[in-house]
């Protein structure tokens, strides 16, 4: 009776586990092809679109989570086949520089006009 | 002088978004991809129209010649309107055309190529179209040159006149 027990607490703690490793590879396609851009209708994510496309890229990304890819490694061989385009979210470089550091320079000169004006006001 | 600095970086922060904004409308906002490229063929397996066997990249591109992959369908429009000069394609001896059946039905596949004729050495099956994606291809038409495993030339749309001859004159 005992064992019986046991083999079913061992059962529903594998259940359990297949169902968490389920869970984590649905949430990972979801963060993957959200993070992509369908190429045939402009605007809308891998996800979010039901095109020919994107309906075949979902597919591909399952398959190469299957195979062992990483989210990185998915991104870079999309990038190779697509170039940056079908990323939302490009990495930082010479294409992108412009739109990763322009912000932080806004925010820099933004900044420093503030400080200036209550320099200016305090001497006042 | 410390009042002019607010007013020179206003201006210089308008300049800066004018050039940005005026420059980024000068671009289109469709996906162009870059054509002009040499890359290594994909490396896959597909089945092979009509028949219970899969054939895989190694065994389907040998030796020095040209390859022309098409990636058509029997529901694809403009796949007929190129239709006519794969068939002229078809007639030199050095280029081989392997076609890439995107996501379509048997019946209607061979229904299409009984009626225009049939201008491929070679079909593969790509039934879900992993294989196009593989191919770095996002719609149909879409042909791709190849020389010693590599892209030499990629067409998006369908073939015409002008890619006709271009094609004609990198492979003799």
């Amino acid at each position: 009776m005992k064992n019986i027990k046991l083999i079913l607490v061992f059962i529903f703690l594998c259940f359990l586990n297949i169902n968490q490793s389920l869970a984590n590879e649905k949430n990972l396609i979801f963060k993957i092809t959200k993070n992509l851009r369908c190429l045939v209708c402009q605007g809308q994510s891998v996800h979010d679109s039901d095109s020919e496309f994107a309906n075949s890229l979902k597919i591909v990304v399952q398959k190469k989570i299957d195979e062992g890819m990483s989210e990185n490694e998915i991104y870079e061989f999309l990038k190779i086949k697509f170039g940056d385009w079908i990323l939302y979210d490009p990495g930082l470089n010479k294409k992108t520089y412009i739109l990763w550091l322009l912000p932080i320079l806004l925010f820099l000169i933004g900044g420093a006009i503030i400080i200036k004006f209550f320099k200016i006001n305090k001497i006042k | 002088m410390k009042f002019k600095i607010i007013p020179i970086l206003s201006i210089l922060f308008f300049f800066i978004v004018f050039a940005i904004f005026f420059k980024a409308l000068q671009k289109t906002s469709f996906y162009t991809p870059n054509i002009n490229f040499e890359k290594e063929i994909p490396s896959f397996s597909a089945k092979i129209f009509k028949m219970d066997i899969e054939k895989n990249s190694e065994e389907i591109f040998i030796g020095n010649q040209f390859y022309l992959i098409n990636v058509w369908a029997s529901w694809c429009v403009p796949c007929r309107e190129e239709h006519n000069f794969l068939m002229k394609l078809k007639e030199q001896k050095n280029l081989k055309i392997i076609g890439l059946n995107y996501k379509d039905k048997e019946k209607n596949a061979s229904n299409f190529l009984r009626e225009l004729k049939n201008p491929y050495d070679q079909i593969l099956i790509d039934e879900n179209g992993t294989i196009a994606i593989e191919w770095g291809a996002y719609g149909v038409p879409e042909s791709f040159l190849i020389h010693k495993r590599k892209i030499i030339k990629k067409i998006i749309g369908p073939i015409n006149e002008n890619l006709y001859s271009e094609i004609e004159g990198i492979i003799q």
